[in-house]
């Protein structure tokens, strides 16, 4: 690579750098074009497709508003909500996953694993079973929680200053702790399905209505916008606390504006899904792989995110031999990803 | 230091005593469910016994996994080993309907095994080897990554459904002298081969040269202190279930007390053991009266904090 810089003359250089960076933002956009042309094309399949086939021209005229009975239930009630659902809470889970990822600098330090989405189920189940709340305030409970339990690591691991890897440990030790919690609470809820419980403990977008997408929505535009915002700084960290620092990245900041995003994000997508269980961990090393580590990875972990819970969600319907929630299906790809970690450092020793 | 050593030892001997006592008192005071606390006591001798051998082998084998990975995070919980155990005997039932106790010992130990090396394995990749971090983190992933696979397993077959759903909280409730039984082999392997191990632990804590340069084997010591642990924690999984934190708790509590020689530290840990589960049983117990709180409950509510303390001490990276 530094061949043609020693040999040639220094214009030569710089118009060669420039190309290839001009090459790497193309690259970077057709990656990001195909990702969008499959998710859009997984919502539309997935409205079409299900235990009866809806053509294509009637889904689109049902979306118009027009009037088709023997479609319109099936597309607009039953399989329109889970498609916007799965979509906006993969969105979340992924912008969440991957600012943590990047921000800590390790591709296992997600919000599910460091007890985030943990906090925000425990809290969901409290509210339901002994505060006997339901809808929308269910959801403030599991956001507010799940900041407070955000909080709570973030004041645990505060010692002269935070390490990520004090945040991280401290993050593991609150869901071991809170998962308890929760599965203590289930006990004490006999009347409770197992499939309700699931919910809860893994992740399902079942029986959800179209009203749950506006907040959403509405956390998305906040949260994300203000995440995005911070792109730059986040991309800087990952070279070092120090050296960003050097780079004129106030770091303390930069640390609580992407923690409250991420949070905010993950706490507003488990209030309404249910921690939908390695979504946030897969979508940025996913992304990664997918755009070459090109750029900032948070808009195609979102897109990667999406996803994931829309063919999961489809996958656990209709395509596995029992009907599972989509955090079952999301849950055990995690296990396949373990292992290609293992296979690809064998192979290569390459960092993790 | 011996003078500690012998109070360390009238103590943990004294409130190992006592605990067996309790549920004769809580039987007598409250008579609770029970019509007669001769039947209740009677019912809790063999639950006991399971919390102080389940105890014992949890402690023993968190300290035997903390001397061999010099890690001092490591607990068969955490790490993710015996969510591997569960989802070994959950697929033992629903695939190939096992039924034979032993079978289901070893099925369950096969499945510890297997996930103590790929946690292992995944926790040394990149740069710097298996570090604290790294290994709570492996262990976490491949715990919630293993018990999605145990719950897509579990899911389509109603049958054996509510048998895993109690049995994966971790309780020491409803326990036989015939469940016990054909445990006990297994856990005095496990016993012996730890304590076998104590000394080569103790040159492992050297680090890797030193321990080469001292003339031991570490391969073939890191082998056979894994079995130990492994045996220890993959049997007491198919009888009680997963029961986290106790092999990270009690070694470091022990510690405190007796040094980080293992030869000492590790009888000590499985007395300790025998003595936090017990008292987490008994408390599970009163704290929900009338209903019970399964034990593994308790001792993630008594082993989260002390893990966040230990991470908190400024020495999390020696041991």
């Amino acid at each position: 690579m530094n061949e043609p810089l020693r040999s040639d003359p220094p214009g030569y250089a710089t118009a060669w750098l420039a190309r290839i960076r001009r090459e790497r933002a193309r690259r970077r956009w057709r990656v990001l074009a195909a990702l969008l042309a499959c998710l859009l094309a997984g919502v539309v399949l997935t409205l079409m497709l299900g235990q009866s086939l809806t053509p294509l021209v009637t889904v689109l005229r049902v979306l118009g508003g027009a009037d088709v009975p023997e479609a319109e239930f099936i597309v607009r009630e039953l399989r329109l909500p889970r498609a916007v659902i799965s979509a906006l809470s993969g969105i979340c889970f992924g912008l969440g996953g991957v600012a943590f990822q990047t921000m800590l600098r390790n591709p296992l330090a997600s919000p599910d694993i460091i007890g985030i989405s943990t906090g925000a189920s425990a809290a969901a189940v409290f509210a339901i079973v002994v505060l006997s709340l339901s809808g929308p305030a269910v959801s403030i409970v599991a956001v507010v929680a799940g900041l407070g339990v955000a909080l709570a690591i973030y004041a645990l691991s505060w010692r002269e200053g935070v390490t990520g890897a004090r945040l991280v440990l401290v993050g593991i030790g609150l869901a071991a702790m809170l998962q308890s919690f929760t599965a203590y609470l289930l006990t004490r809820a006999p009347s409770w399905s197992l499939q309700e419980a699931l919910r809860w403990m893994t992740g399902s977008v079942n029986g959800v209505q179209l009203e749950q997408a506006l907040p959403l929505l509405v956390a998305l535009l906040l949260f994300g916008g203000l995440l995005l915002s911070r792109s730059r700084d986040l991309e800087t960290l990952r070279m070092g606390d120090d050296i960003a620092a050097g780079l004129g990245v106030r770091l303390t900041a930069t640390r609580v504006i992407v923690i409250v995003a991420a949070v905010g994000l993950v706490a507003f997508a488990t209030a309404v899904a249910g921690p939908v269980a390695f979504v946030a961990f897969l979508s940025g090393p996913i992304a990664a792989r997918l755009t070459s580590r090109n750029g900032s990875l948070l808009i195609p972990s979102a897109l990667v995110g999406a996803l994931l819970v829309l063919l999961g969600d489809y996958a656990g319907q209709f395509l596995l031999p029992a009907r599972y929630p989509v955090g079952i299906v999301t849950g055990v790809l995690g296990a396949p990803y373990l292992v290609y970690l293992i296979i690809r450092d064998n192979k290569s020793g390459g960092a993790l | 230091m011996a003078l500690l050593l012998v109070v360390a030892m009238v103590l943990s001997v004294a409130l190992g005593a006592r605990d067996v006592g309790w549920p004769e008192i809580v039987a007598a005071l409250g008579g609770q469910a029970d019509t007669i606390g001769e039947a209740a006591v009677t019912s809790r001798l063999p639950r006991t016994l399971l919390a102080i051998l389940a105890g014992a082998a949890l402690g023993l084998s968190g300290g035997v996994m903390q001397g061999l990975t010099r890690n001092p995070l490591a607990d068969p919980g955490l790490l993710g080993v015996n969510a591997g155990a569960v989802l070994a005997i959950v697929i033992g039932l629903a695939w190939f309907g096992i039924e034979d106790a032993s079978l289901y010992i070893w099925t369950a130990i096969l499945g510890a095994g297997l996930t103590a090396v790929a946690v292992y394995a995944i926790a040394s990749l990149g740069r710097g080897g298996a570090t604290p971090l790294k290994l709570a983190l492996a262990g976490a992933v491949t715990t919630a990554a293993l018990s999605s696979l145990t719950t897509a397993v579990v899911l389509p077959r109603g049958d054996i459904a509510g048998l895993v759903q109690s049995w994966m909280v971790g309780g020491v409730g409803g326990a036989t002298n015939d469940q016990i039984v054909p445990v006990l082999p297994f856990l005095l392997a496990g016993l012996v081969i730890a304590l076998l191990s104590a000394r080569k632990l103790n040159l492992l804590a050297l680090g890797d040269e030193a321990a080469t340069g001292l003339g031991e084997k570490v391969a073939s010591a890191r082998a056979m202190a894994a079995v130990a642990a492994v045996l220890l924690c993959g049997a007491t999984t198919a009888v009680c279930g997963p029961i986290g934190f106790v092999g990270l708790v009690v070694p470091h509590a022990c510690r405190l007390l007796v040094g980080s020689d293992y030869r000492w530290l590790l009888p000590f840990s499985a007395l300790g053991g025998a003595v936090l589960l017990t008292f987490a049983d008994v408390t599970g117990r009163l704290v929900a009266r009338p209903a019970e709180l399964d034990v593994g409950i308790v001792t993630a509510f008594i082993g989260a904090p002390v893990f966040i303390w230990i991470v908190r001490r400024r020495k999390v990276r020696e041991l």
